[in-house]
Formats: structure tokens, C-alpha cells, sequence
């Protein structure tokens, strides 16, 4: 029983950390209708971010992710500008050359300007744990599991109950109508982008005690989110959150049961399953996907 | 009388001056030196049939298309460069054809985003009771989802949402397209109310005698090009209109 307990939370901490990036991709993917494959890089600046920060000034994460995400905001804002909201009401294929390519151009800006060295953040939350009821949970992983689900919550609290909130949400059902509403559909695009990545920043210096550090290290998360993404179902911020958590468990419970390479195995198994008999994801809505004029 | 709708030459400027207004999507022009003006208290049609350019008339002057040439005053001032957003802003509001409703928000919801420019937001309260009092139906349904109301329903949320944002010209595309018959004439009594409250109306509508009941003048369109304009009354008895829009 210990041990499944134990099992379960190193599963929902995980998945906490996956639900930081999944709801933004998710997010950005429901209100602007593109894809953005440069998610995981935003979570790759943000960890070289804590990096520097620490080695350089002592800076621990815990504080630098104040400054950093801003810096990541405003990141953000520049590639909307320069990048995703020119390729918008272009082919398909142009959003997703232009994502992807900005994506592999930050990975190569990364290695070039700080080397392939796999580079690591000690501070006093790397390697501690405290222990409740039997189960140890570490300390780094507690705090940003904490730190993304108050980000989802107040998402969620934002979308729904501001004005602003229901604009953006209004823009993600029908971009037409929005505008005639009087809403700067472009505003919002660049708010949500923005947002979005911001949080996959912030999640990567929260990260940077527990993971190593090396510029493809978004690659190695990417697919995950994707699949959290989609098992979710498109464009849902709750459903997101349930499926990183779901994903988390499901890799933390296969990776014991039956050995770690196994994890990916049997969310993935999961994936195809859950697709089969809803493909729209938990708690997405059928065709709300080509919703949006 | 209007603070701006007299200019400098004692002229009386319209509310809306739209000028050999010149559209296309591509290669394909929809729209030939169109000119269309609507003067503040008035109500207006635009006829014509399918693919006629209506609907790109009213989507140009909403600034969801580009005009090609020509020009555009609403309130005297131009209003190229000025994107949809603020234009809504400024008071030339549309209740776009098909209705499009925000289907996952609640019926409140999406009237309120309706109010969603600073001027509208200011007076939101008072609008929204205006607007269930106008619709009975609405309060009623005010927590449901709009996209699960009826057709009927949803254009009443649409007229009612366009309200909301304190139009100074309300244009309306096809409010009683897709509704069944009972529908059409209960969204067309709406409409006319609306209009005899005062709002000043552009309206594009293939209910054409009934729009001629409650309309002052109309205009003509046919193949992009203007056709004919005159008094509600003269467009009633024209031939052309007759035949081609009143079936007989």
C-alpha cells in the first residue's frame, strides 16, 4: 500500500510538471489554432536562465523564476510578433514550418552559444525530501507541482470569470465574431502566446534543480506534452491538467511494475486506446478542433 | 441632431458614406464602384441576389475584408486603416450573417462580450436589461449554453448581442436565413421594433416585402455592380423588384 502511494506521487508530481507545459500548448493551440512545436524550447530557455543565474550571480531558481519568466513573457511577445502571427491565415504548412523552425532555431542558438555540456542547478531543494504518511516526495518536485497547479487554477479562474477571460475564449470559437464584438483578435493572440510560453519558461527554471540541462533537452519532453495535449482533448486547460496527471502515473506505475523504459510504452498504449474510443480526449469537444472561422 | 453630421459646407453628411467601393478576394471582384450612404434615424436595404455582393458590402464596411478603392466615411471620418475592433468602438456595429453565437459560452456570456468595448462596457447593466426585456426568451435561457438554443433562439442572441454594443448603425445580414417560417416572421416583427425604437438599420434580408414595410430606402446590387436605389416605397412598386425579389 506504501508503495503504491509512493508510486502514485511520483506519478502526480511528474505529471504536475508536464501540465505546466501541456495547458499553455494546449492554450495556444485553442485560441490562435497553431501548433507550436517551439513549446518545449521556451522550458529549455527558462532552465539555461536559472543556469546562469545561479552559477554566475548565486541566484537560487526559486527566486530568478521571478525574473526570468518576465524575461520569457517578453520573449514571447517578440516571436508572436515576428513569427507566429505572420504565418496566421497563411497554409497550414507555413504555421508549422515557422513553429518548428523556431524551434529548431532556438535549439541551435542554445548549442551554439552555450555547448552541448549537460550543465545542472544545485540548491538546497536538489536532492531533499520531506515525508509524509510513509511517502518521501521531493521537495524540487513538490514546489513545481504546487506552482503549476496554481497556474492552472488561476487560469482557469481567469478564463471564466473575467471579461477578458471570455474574450479570449470568445476568439478561440469563432475568430470572426469576436472582432465584430470589438475585440483585438491580434491582442489576444499575443497575450495567450505569450502566456503560454511564459509558463513553459517558468516551469523550466522550476525544473532546472531536478533535470540536467542541455539544449535538446525540450526534445526529450515534446511528445509527452503532445500526447497530454490531445489525450485532453484540444484547446481544454482542465483537460490537460487531468491527462499530465493520468500520463504521470501511468508512466510512474509501468516504469516500476515492469522497468522504467516501459513508462513510455504504456501511456502511449493508453494514448492510442483512450483515441480509439473518444477521439476527441477526455474533454474536448467533437469538431471543436475546426471550430473558429 | 448629431454633433458631427454637418460638414464644414453646410452640407448634410451622412452617417455612413461609403464611395465607389471596390472589393475582391484574389482575381475575382465582388464588388464594382459601389456607393451607399445612411443617414443617422434611418433604416436601409441592400438587395440582390446570392453572390450579388451584399454580404462583402457589409463585411467591408465592418473592416473584415480590405477595401481594393474607394472610400468609406463613418461619422465623417475614413475609415481605411482602422481595424474591425475599432471600429465596433466607434459605434458601426454588425449582426454577421449565420448568426455565430459563441456555442460554449452561456447566453449571459455572450451578451456580454457584446458590451465589450470601453463605450458599451460603461452602460453594460442597463443594456443587458434593455436587451431581456426586448427578448423574453433570453433571461430565461441566460445560464445555458448558446450553442445549445434553437435557431430562432440564437438569431434573437445574436440581435440581442448586437444591441448590446450600443450601435450608432446596427447592420444586420440575412437575420432570417435558415429559420423556419413561424421564425422568419417573428426575428422580422424583432427586427422592425428595433428599428422603431430608433436605431439607425442596414440591413441586407431576403424577405424582401417585409423589409420593405419597415425600411425607408434600399439599394440594388446585381453581380457587384449597383443596380438601382430609391424609396422603399418606389423599390416596391419597380418592375425589377417586383420580378426578381418579390416573385411576382
Amino acid at each position: 500500500m506504501q508503495l503504491v502511494l509512493q508510486i502514485v506521487a511520483n506519478g502526480l508530481l511528474i505529471g504536475g510538471l508536464y501540465a505546466l507545459l501541456a495547458v499553455g500548448l494546449t492554450l495556444i493551440f485553442g485560441v490562435l489554432r497553431v501548433v507550436n512545436f517551439a513549446h518545449a524550447e521556451f522550458m529549455m530557455l527558462g532552465m539555461y536562465g536559472a543556469y546562469w543565474l545561479w552559477s554566475i550571480y548565486g541566484l537560487d531558481p526559486y527566486v530568478s523564476v521571478f525574473l526570468i519568466t518576465p524575461v520569457v513573457f517578453l520573449l514571447g511577445v517578440a516571436v508572436d510578433r515576428l513569427v507566429v502571427q505572420r504565418s496566421i491565415g497563411k497554409p497550414d504548412v507555413t504555421v508549422v514550418f515557422a513553429t518548428l523552425g523556431l524551434s529548431i532555431l532556438l535549439q541551435n542558438a542554445a548549442l551554439t552559444l552555450w555547448r552541448a555540456d549537460i550543465r545542472s542547478v544545485s540548491t538546497f531543494a536538489t536532492g531533499s525530501v520531506f515525508v509524509v504518511g510513509g511517502v518521501r516526495l521531493s521537495v524540487a518536485m513538490t514546489v513545481s507541482f504546487a506552482a503549476a497547479l496554481l497556474f492552472a487554477l488561476g487560469l482557469w479562474f481567469f478564463l471564466t470569470r473575467t471579461m477578458y477571460g471570455k474574450a479570449i475564449q470568445a476568439v478561440a470559437q469563432n475568430r470572426r465574431a469576436a472582432a465584430l464584438m470589438g475585440i483585438d483578435v491580434k491582442r489576444v493572440y499575443l497575450f495567450t502566446y505569450s502566456v503560454a510560453v511564459a509558463a513553459a519558461g517558468a516551469m523550466g527554471v522550476l525544473v532546472a534543480p531536478i533535470f540536467t540541462i542541455f539544449p535538446r533537452v525540450g526534445q526529450t519532453h515534446i511528445v509527452t506534452i503532445f500526447v497530454i495535449v490531445v489525450l485532453g482533448g484540444l484547446g481544454s486547460v482542465p483537460g490537460a491538467v487531468v491527462a499530465a496527471l493520468l500520463v504521470g502515473i501511468i508512466r510512474a506505475g509501468a516504469g516500476f511494475l515492469i522497468g522504467t523504459a516501459w513508462g513510455e510504452l504504456a501511456y502511449f498504449a493508453v494514448f492510442l486506446l483512450v483515441l480509439i474510443v473518444r477521439p476527441q480526449g477526455f474533454f474536448g469537444r467533437r469538431g471543436a478542433e475546426v471550430y473558429g472561422g | 441632431m448629431s454633433r458631427s453630421s454637418r460638414s464644414i459646407w453646410g452640407n448634410p453628411l451622412s452617417l455612413l458614406e461609403v464611395t465607389k467601393l471596390g472589393v475582391s478576394y484574389g482575381d475575382m471582384i465582388a464588388l464594382h464602384e459601389v456607393s451607399v450612404s445612411v443617414e443617422e434615424g434611418e433604416a436601409v436595404t441592400v438587395l440582390g441576389a446570392n453572390a450579388a455582393g451584399k454580404t462583402t458590402l457589409l463585411r467591408a464596411i465592418s473592416g473584415l475584408v480590405p477595401a481594393r478603392e474607394g472610400t468609406i466615411l463613418f461619422d465623417g471620418k475614413p475609415m481605411d486603416g482602422v481595424p474591425a475592433h475599432e471600429r465596433v468602438e466607434r459605434g458601426l456595429v454588425q449582426v454577421p450573417e449565420g448568426r455565430l453565437v459563441f456555442p460554449f459560452l452561456s447566453v449571459e456570456d455572450n451578451l456580454m462580450l457584446g458590451a465589450f468595448t470601453r463605450r458599451a462596457r460603461a452602460r453594460l447593466k442597463s443594456s443587458l436589461e434593455r436587451v431581456y426585456a426586448m427578448f423574453p426568451r433570453l433571461p430565461e435561457r441566460r445560464a445555458q449554453l448558446a450553442g445549445s438554443l434553437s435557431g430562432g433562439e440564437q438569431q434573437m442572441l445574436a440581435l440581442g448581442r448586437g444591441l448590446m454594443a450600443l450601435p450608432r448603425l446596427l447592420m444586420l445580414d440575412e437575420p432570417s436565413l435558415g429559420l423556419a417560417p413561424l421564425l422568419v416572421q417573428e426575428v422580422m416583427n424583432r427586427v422592425a421594433r428595433i428599428r422603431f425604437e430608433g436605431v439607425t438599420v442596414l440591413i441586407v434580408e431576403q424577405n424582401v416585402k417585409q423589409t420593405l414595410k419597415f425600411v425607408d430606402r434600399g439599394y440594388v446590387l446585381e453581380n457587384g455592380w449597383l443596380a438601382l436605389s430609391g424609396s422603399a416605397k418606389e423599390l416596391g412598386a419597380s418592375d425589377q423588384v417586383r420580378r426578381a425579389y418579390l416573385g411576382m
